[in-house]
C-alpha cells in the first residue's frame, strides 16, 4: 500500500494483472482494422508496383488494369488532390512513383476493385516499360560511390586521434550486421470510409495516427480536422507501423475520394514485405586503442547503414545508433563518423531498438576482439570498462550517467547464472568433444529512454466519469500487444481507486487526443501515463473539494479505496460521490498533458542530455553449435533487467522474454536474402525464418531488478520496457562466437557476421580452425 | 434432400449442419469463414500455411466409431474438401462467458500479447487437447514435465508468435489439461453419439460435384474421370496446391479432388512393407513410417508442421516432386517403389525413377499416383537421414541426406545415398557410392567418397544456402554418418550438449 497526500490506494499498480483484451484475444472476439464490419459498397485495392530497382517509366498503360473484372477505378500520381508524398520528416516518399523509380515494389498505382483477390490480380496487369539505370544495392557500393540519403554526421569526443596514436594496443577490424523484417502477424492495413463534407474516417493498423492524419489530410488537400484516424489494436508494431501505414492509408484515401466508397487497402505477405521497410543493416570500421589490461583508451568508428531509396526516419535511427555506440562503457575518446546510404532498395525504417542494437552490436564486437586478442574472459574486459559511478560517467554526446546500476546487474547474474563454473565446465567439455562445441556470453545494456528529439516527448489524455461511476479513458498511445492499455488502466483505477474493470480505454482516436507522438521509442506508458495520471488527478480534485464542501473535511480526510470513498466518517461509493458532482454540476471530463523533463538535445553538435533515464539489463547465453553444419542451439538464458518499480510485473516479463527472442531471431535465423536484380529473396515465412516455440530455450531465467526504482520521477517510478530487453540477445551471438572460437587457436578472432546462420558460423568456423568452408 | 445429389458443400459447425454454396471453387475456407460466414476471429498472417493465425480443427470420423480432431491452415485449404467433416473455430469453444480451458489457460499464463496469432495457437493446443489421453501419459523414463512440454512445442511448431517469445504459450499448453471439465468441448463432448451421428449423416454415396471441382468416391470413378480430362488438376491436401491460388493468384484447371478415393485412404503395414495410398495424411503416413523405421522419427516430426502435416499426403508430396521435398531422399535409398494407375493400367516404378529433370516426372497424360510402398529396414541395413536447414522447426531444407550402407565383415557390401536440395531432383549419388562398396568402413573410405559428392552434384546458390555450403555439409553429413556408426562414441547432437548443461 502506498498513499499519497490526497491518498489513493496503489495496489493495482504492480500487480501481474492480464492483458485488459486476453479474453478477446483468446475467443476471436478481438476486432484489428480487416475484421471491422464494413458498407457493402467497400472496395478493395492493391498497389501495382515497379519491377526493377532503379529506373524511368518510359510507358505505363492501364487499359488492361482497368477492363480486369471486377475494377472500379485506378490511382495516379495525377488523382492526388494534394502532396504526393508520405515521407514524414523529409518530403521524399511518394505515394505514387512518378517518372523515376527507386526499388522493387516501389508502388506506381492503386487499383479498386470489388474483391480482394480481383484488385490484386489485376494491379499485375499493368503495361509497364522501363529505362534502366544502374542500381547500388548494398552499403559498400553505396560508400564507395558517396551516395547518400540525408548528410553524414560526425561526433567527436576528446582527442581520439591523438590518444589512438598513443594507445599501447590497437586493433582494427569490421563489423556486418543484418537488416530485420518486422513480421508483426498482422499486415499493413487501412481502410477510409468518406465522410460527409469532405471528411475522411480511416481505420489503421497504425502507432502513430497523428502523422497519418497529417499526411493524409496533405495528400487530399484538406484540413487536419477532416480527417480522424482510428486504432483500436494492431497485430504487432514493433516500429514496422510508425511510418509505413501513411502509405497505406494515404492511397486509401485517395481512391475513396476517386470512387466515394470506402476502401479498404491490406497488403498480402509478400507484398507486405516487398513495399514496406525493415530495420536497417550496417557496417562498421572500427580502431581501437587500448592497455594490457582490455581498457579503451580511444575508439574511432566508420558506422554505415542502408536507408534504402529515401530518409523516413533514418536520420534519427542512425542518431541513436550513434548514442548507443557506448552502450555500456565509458569512452573518453571517441569519434564516429556515421554514413546514411541511399540505395535503391526499399527505405528501412523504424524497429524496436531504433539503431540502438545496431550501434551496442558495434561496441560489444570491439569488446569481445579485444578480451580475444589479450586471451582475457570477455566478461572481466566488459566490466572493466563499464561506466563508473561518480567517477568515468560521462556519455561521448555529453549526457552524465546518473543512474547506472549495471555493477549490481553483473554481479547477481554472475553469481546467479553460475557464469564462471560454467565457463569451466564449457572449456573441459570444448577440450573433450571434437564436433559439438559450446560457447557462453554475458552481455549487458544500457538504453537511453527518450525519442532524441526533444518536442515528441509529450502526451495527451482525455477522461471521461459517467453518472454510473464508470471511468473512460483516450490517450495519444497505441496498443500493439504490449500492454499498454492495461498499464494505463491500472494507472488510472489506482488514483480513483477502483477496480481494473470500472476503466475502459478507447480506441487511439485523433479525433480525442490531438497531435500526438508515435507511440515509439518505448515511450508509451512513460508519456501516456503520465498524461493520463494527470487527467485522473484533476477529476479527483474536483471530487475532493466537492466532498471537503459538502462534509466538511479537509483534503487529507478524503480517500479512494476499493471503489469506495471515505470522506471522514463517511463512506460512498464512487459512483455516489459522482452523481453528487454531476448534480453540483461539476465537469467529470477533463484532459491531461504531459511532457518531459530536464531533457534538451542539438542535433547538429550531437550533444546534450537526449535521455530522461536509461534502462538496464544483462544477460547469460549459452549455446551449442554443431561444427559438422553449422547448425546452432540455445541451451539456456539467464536475465537480470531493470524496469525501476514494474507497474505489471506479468505484462514486463513478456515484454523481455518477447525482445529477447524477437533479437535472437534478428542474429540467427532471420536472414534478409536479396539478389543481383534488387529483389528480396525471403518474403513470406517460407522464406524468412522468425523463431518457432523450439527455439525458446528449454532452461530460461528471468528475472526483474529488485528494490531500483527509478531515481526520475516516471509515472510509479517505473521504467520504459519495449525496446531495451531485445539488445538482450546481443549475448547469443557473442556465445556462438564463443563456440566458434572454441574450434581455432586461443586468440583467434571468429569473423561471425549477424545474422549467424549455419552458414554463417560453418564459415567463422572454418576461418579460424583452417577448414573448408 | 438426398444427400449424393447435393451439389453444395455440407459439414457441422457448432451443432448445425452448414449448407453452402460454392460457386468458385478455390474458394479457401479462410475466405469463407472471414467474408461469408462472418467469423473474423479465424486471422490471415500468410496465406501459405506457414504461420498458422488462420488454424482451425476438423473433426473427422475415424474408424472407431469416434472423431478425430486435427489442426489444419484454414489459408490454403479450399472449402469444398471439408465437406463432410466437422469445423471447429476459435469462436466454438467457449460456452457463454466460460472460456474453454485452452483459451482460460492462456490467458492465466499471459500467453497473448497483440492477440493476432493467438486464436490459431488456441486451436492448435485444442487439437492437442483433443488428441491427450483422458488421463496423463504414463512417463516410464526420463523427465515427465519435459516429455510434456516437447508434446506441446510439437503441436505448435506450426503457429508463429511475434510478441511473447512462446514461453507463456508452452506454460498454458502444460496447463490447460489441469482445469475443470467444460460442459462444452471436453473430450467426451467432443466424442458425443450426436456429433457422430451427425458427421454420419453428411458422408456422401456419391461425388460431390461443384462447378470445377470433382470428389470421386471410388478409384474406378476417379481414374475414368482423370482419363477423360487429363488436362484436370489432381489436387490432394492443397498444401501446395493452395497457394497457387492465394500468391500466384493462378486460374486453375477443373479440380479433380483425390481425397475422398476410398481405396487410396488405406495404409497398409505388411512384413516386408509399408504401403500409403494417395489420400492418407502426412500424419497418418509418417506415423506408420516411423513405427517401423525409428531413424526417421526426427525427419518425420520436422517435415513441415502438424497442421500442414494433417492435410498433405505423402503421395502429394511425391508427386508434386519438388527437389526440396523432404521425403525422398530417405524413400529413395531405401527403396521405394510408387504406383501409377491410368485408366485400368496399373504399373509399379521405383521412385528414383519417377523424376526426370526439374518439375519432369515419368507420367503419362490421365496417369496419376496412388500409393508408395516402402520397403521395412532389411537385417543388417544401416541407415540414418539428416536435414538442414536455418530453422529447426517447420523449415525448407537447404539440403536433406539419406545414407543406407550393409556392411560385410567390415567391408561395405552396398550403398545408396541419395540428397534433396543438391540438384534439379532428388538424386542419388553414384560416384560416391562406387567410392564406398567394396572398401572398408573407415574415415579414410568416408574421406574418399565425400570428395566424390563434388563429381556427383553441382548444387545451386539461393536464399537458403550458397552451392559451396550444401556441397561441404553433403560431405560433413557422410562424415556423421561415419562417426554415428563407427562406435566412435563421439557426440553429434545439439542436445547431448543440452543434456550435459542441464546436468551441470
Amino acid at each position: 500500500m502506498k498513499a499519497d497526500p490526497i491518498g489513493f490506494d496503489a495496489s493495482a499498480v504492480g500487480q501481474s494483472l492480464r492483458h485488459e483484451s486476453a479474453h478477446l484475444h483468446v475467443s476471436g472476439q478481438a476486432l484489428y482494422a480487416d475484421d471491422i464490419g464494413l458498407p457493402a459498397n467497400t472496395l478493395h485495392a492493391a498497389f501495382g508496383a515497379s519491377r526493377i530497382a532503379h529506373g524511368r517509366i518510359v510507358k505505363l498503360d492501364l487499359r488492361r488494369v482497368l477492363s480486369a473484372p471486377g475494377v472500379v477505378a485506378v490511382a495516379l500520381p495525377g488523382d492526388i488532390p494534394g502532396h504526393n508524398n508520405y515521407g514524414g520528416i523529409v518530403h521524399d516518399d511518394p505515394i505514387f512513383a512518378e517518372g523515376l523509380v527507386q526499388h522493387v515494389g516501389q508502388p506506381l498505382f492503386a487499383v479498386a476493385a470489388t474483391s480482394y483477390r480481383a484488385a490484386r490480380k489485376a494491379a499485375l496487369l499493368a503495361d509497364i516499360e522501363y529505362e534502366e539505370l544502374p542500381a547500388i544495392l548494398d552499403i559498400r557500393s553505396a560508400l564507395a560511390a558517396q551516395s547518400y540519403v540525408i548528410p553524414s554526421q560526425r561526433l567527436v569526443c576528446g582527442e581520439p586521434a591523438e590518444k589512438l596514436a598513443q594507445s599501447p594496443l590497437r586493433l582494427k577490424g569490421s563489423v556486418t550486421i543484418g537488416g530485420q523484417d518486422h513480421f508483426y502477424l498482422e499486415g499493413q492495413i487501412a481502410i477510409a470510409l468518406p465522410q460527409e463534407d469532405g471528411a475522411m474516417l480511416i481505420h489503421c493498423s497504425t502507432q502513430h495516427p497523428t502523422e497519418i492524419q497529417h499526411l493524409v489530410a496533405l495528400a487530399l488537400g484538406r484540413h487536419s480536422y477532416d480527417v480522424t484516424v482510428q486504432c483500436r489494436r494492431m497485430g504487432g508494431g514493433f516500429g514496422g507501423k510508425e511510418s509505413q501505414p501513411a502509405l497505406l492509408a494515404a492511397a486509401a484515401a485517395i481512391l475513396a475520394v476517386k470512387t466515394g466508397r470506402p476502401v479498404k487497402l491490406r497488403l498480402d505477405r509478400d507484398a507486405d514485405m516487398i513495399i514496406t521497410g525493415k530495420r536497417h543493416d550496417f557496417v562498421a570500421d572500427y580502431d581501437v586503442g587500448y592497455d594490457g589490461s582490455g581498457r579503451i583508451l580511444a575508439l574511432a568508428v566508420m558506422l554505415a547503414s542502408r536507408c534504402g531509396y529515401s530518409a523516413d526516419l533514418s536520420g534519427p535511427v542512425n542518431d541513436r545508433a550513434i548514442c548507443h555506440l557506448d552502450n555500456a562503457y565509458f569512452i573518453e575518446h571517441f569519434e564516429v563518423l556515421s554514413h546514411r546510404c541511399k540505395t535503391h532498395t526499399v527505405s528501412n525504417t523504424a524497429f524496436r531498438g531504433f539503431g540502438g542494437p545496431q550501434g551496442m552490436m558495434v561496441i560489444e564486437a570491439i569488446i569481445d576482439d579485444i578480451a580475444r586478442s589479450l586471451r582475457l574472459d570477455p566478461l572481466d574486459v566488459r566490466r572493466l570498462n563499464f561506466y563508473g559511478i561518480g567517477e568515468r560517467d560521462f556519455t561521448p554526446y555529453g549526457q552524465q550517467v546518473e543512474d547506472n546500476v549495471l555493477p549490481p546487474i553483473a554481479d547477481q547474474l554472475e553469481t546467479s547464472s553460475d557464469y564462471r563454473a560454467r565457463r569451466l565446465a564449457i572449456a573441459e567439455w570444448n577440450a573433450a568433444n571434437a564436433i559439438i562445441k559450446r560457447g557462453i556470453a554475458l552481455t549487458p545494456v544500457k538504453f537511453g529512454i527518450s525519442f532524441n528529439a526533444t518536442i515528441f516527448n509529450q502526451a495527451g489524455a482525455l477522461l471521461h466519469v459517467y453518472r454510473d461511476g464508470s471511468v473512460l479513458l483516450n490517450h495519444g498511445g497505441t496498443e500493439m500487444g504490449q500492454g499498454l492499455f492495461t498499464k494505463i488502466a491500472q494507472i488510472v483505477a489506482v488514483e480513483f481507486g477502483l477496480p481494473l474493470a470500472a476503466i475502459r480505454v478507447s480506441a487511439t482516436d485523433t479525433s480525442k487526443v490531438p497531435n500526438t507522438s508515435a507511440t515509439a521509442a518505448s515511450s508509451g506508458s512513460d508519456l501516456n501515463g503520465k498524461a493520463a495520471q494527470a487527467a485522473a488527478q484533476t477529476i479527483r480534485e474536483r471530487l475532493v473539494a466537492l466532498a471537503c464542501a459538502e462534509y466538511t473535511v479537509t483534503p487529507e480526510q478524503v480517500r479512494f479505496a476499493d471503489g469506495e470513498v471515505q470522506i471522514g466518517d463517511q463512506r460512498l461509493n464512487f459512483a455516489e460521490l459522482v452523481e453528487k458532482a454531476y448534480l453540483a454540476r461539476i465537469s467529470l471530463s477533463a484532459t491531461g498533458y504531459y511532457k518531459t523533463p530536464k531533457i534538451y538535445w542539438d542535433k547538429n553538435l550531437l550533444r546534450g542530455r537526449p535521455f530522461f533515464y536509461f534502462s538496464y539489463g544483462a544477460a547469460v547465453a549459452e549455446v551449442a553449435v554443431d561444427t559438422l553444419t553449422g547448425e546452432t542451439s540455445l541451451l539456456r538464458v539467464d536475465i537480470l533487467h531493470d524496469v525501476g518499480t514494474s507497474l505489471n510485473p506479468a505484462i514486463d516479463i513478456g515484454q523481455i522474454e518477447g525482445g529477447f527472442l524477437q533479437g535472437a531471431g534478428w542474429l540467427t535465423s532471420e536472414e534478409l536474402s536479396w539478389n543481383a536484380k534488387g529483389e528480396l529473396k525471403t518474403h513470406a515465412p517460407s522464406t524468412y525464418k522468425i523463431p518457432t516455440a523450439r527455439d525458446w530455450p528449454a532452461q530460461f531465467k528471468v528475472a526483474l531488478l529488485e528494490q531500483e526504482p527509478n531515481r526520475e520521477d516516471t509515472i510509479h517510478r517505473s521504467k520504459a520496457v519495449g525496446e531495451p530487453p531485445f539488445m538482450l540477445a546481443i549475448s547469443v551471438l557473442h556465445a556462438i562466437r564463443d563456440a566458434c572460437a572454441a574450434c581455432g587457436p586461443v586468440g583467434a578472432l571468429p569473423d561471425l557476421p549477424s545474422p549467424a546462420t549455419p552458414e554463417a558460423v560453418l564459415r567463422a568456423i572454418a576461418g579460424v580452425s583452417g577448414g573448408h568452408s | 434432400m438426398a444427400i449424393g445429389s447435393d451439389t453444395s458443400v455440407r459439414f457441422a459447425l457448432d451443432g448445425r449442419v452448414v449448407s453452402v454454396d460454392v460457386a468458385e471453387p478455390t474458394t479457401t475456407l479462410l475466405e469463407y469463414l472471414r467474408e461469408q460466414a462472418g467469423r473474423t476471429g479465424t486471422k490471415e498472417g500468410c496465406a501459405e500455411g506457414d504461420c498458422g493465425a488462420c488454424t482451425v480443427v476438423l473433426g473427422e470420423l475415424n474408424g472407431s466409431g469416434g472423431i478425430d480432431y486435427r489442426a489444419v491452415n484454414s489459408c490454403i485449404r479450399f472449402l469444398a474438401t471439408i465437406d463432410g467433416k466437422e469445423l471447429v473455430t476459435v469462436e466454438s469453444l467457449q460456452q457463454g462467458a466460460t472460456l474453454h480451458p485452452v483459451q482460460q489457460a492462456m490467458v492465466d499464463c499471459h500467453g497473448s500479447q497483440c492477440g493476432f496469432c493467438t486464436p490459431g495457437f488456441v486451436m492448435s493446443l485444442f487439437a492437442l487437447y483433443q488428441q491427450q489421453a483422458q488421463h496423463p501419459k504414463e512417463h516410464q523414463f526420463g523427465d515427465q514435465t519435459a516429455s510434456a512440454r516437447t508434446e506441446v512445442v510439437d503441436a505448435l511448431s506450426g503457429n508463429l508468435c511475434r510478441c511473447t517469445g512462446y514461453r507463456p504459450i508452452i506454460d498454458a499448453g502444460c496447463r490447460m489439461s489441469a482445469y475443470p471439465t467444460p460442459a462444452r468441448w471436453s473430450r467426451e463432448d467432443a466424442q458425443a453419439s450426436s456429433r457422430v451421428t451427425t458427421l454420419a449423416s453428411l458422408q456422401r454415396e456419391t461425388a460431390l460435384t461443384l462447378p470445377g471441382f470433382q470428389a470421386p468416391r471410388t478409384l474406378a470413378a476417379f481414374a475414368a474421370a482423370y482419363q477423360a480430362a487429363p488436362d484436370s488438376l489432381i489436387l490432394a491436401g492443397g498444401t501446395d496446391i493452395g497457394l497457387w491460388v492465394t500468391k500466384h493468384l493462378r486460374a486453375l484447371p477443373p479440380i479433380l479432388y483425390i481425397g475422398e478415393v476410398a481405396e487410396l485412404q488405406q495404409l497398409a503395414v505388411s512384413d516386408d512393407s509399408i504401403e500409403i495410398g494417395a489420400a492418407v495424411s502426412l500424419t497418418a503416413a509418417w506415423a506408420a513410417i516411423v513405427e517401423q523405421i525409428p531413424q526417421l522419427a526426427e525427419l518425420a516430426r520436422r517435415f513441415a508442421s502438424p497442421p500442414v502435416r494433417n492435410s498433405g499426403t505423402l503421395c502429394g508430396n511425391l508427386a508434386n516432386g519438388s527437389p526440396i521435398g523432404d521425403a525422398m531422399p530417405a524413400l529413395i535409398v531405401l527403396g521405394a517403389d510408387i504406383e501409377l494407375r491410368r485408366g485400368d493400367a496399373v504399373r509399379w516404378l521405383p521412385l528414383e525413377k519417377f523424376y526426370l529433370g526439374y518439375q519432369k516426372k515419368d507420367l503419362q497424360p490421365g496417369e496419376f499416383l496412388t500409393s508408395v510402398r516402402i520397403p521395412k529396414l532389411a537385417p543388417g541395413l544401416i541407415f540414418e537421414s539428416y536435414k538442414l536447414s536455418k530453422r529447426i522447426d517447420q523449415d525448407i531444407s537447404a539440403v536433406c541426406a539419406a545414407f543406407a550402407i550393409t556392411l560385410a565383415g567390415d567391408t561395405i557390401s552396398s550403398a545408396r545415398i541419395a540428397f534433396g536440395g543438391m540438384a534439379a531432383t532428388p538424386v542419388r549419388a553414384p560416384a560416391t557410392e562406387a567410392a564406398l562398396i567394396g572398401r572398408p568402413f573407415t574415415a579414410a573410405t568416408i574421406a574418399t567418397a565425400a570428395a566424390k559428392l563434388a563429381d556427383d552434384y553441382t548444387p545451386l546458390s539461393d536464399m537458403r544456402a550458397s552451392s559451396g555450403y550444401r556441397l561441404q555439409t553433403a560431405m560433413n553429413l557422410l562424415q556423421r554418418f561415419h562417426l554415428q556408426h563407427s562406435g566412435s562414441g563421439t557426440l553429434l547432437r545439439t542436445d547431448e550438449a543440452q543434456a550435459a548443461e542441464a546436468a551441470l
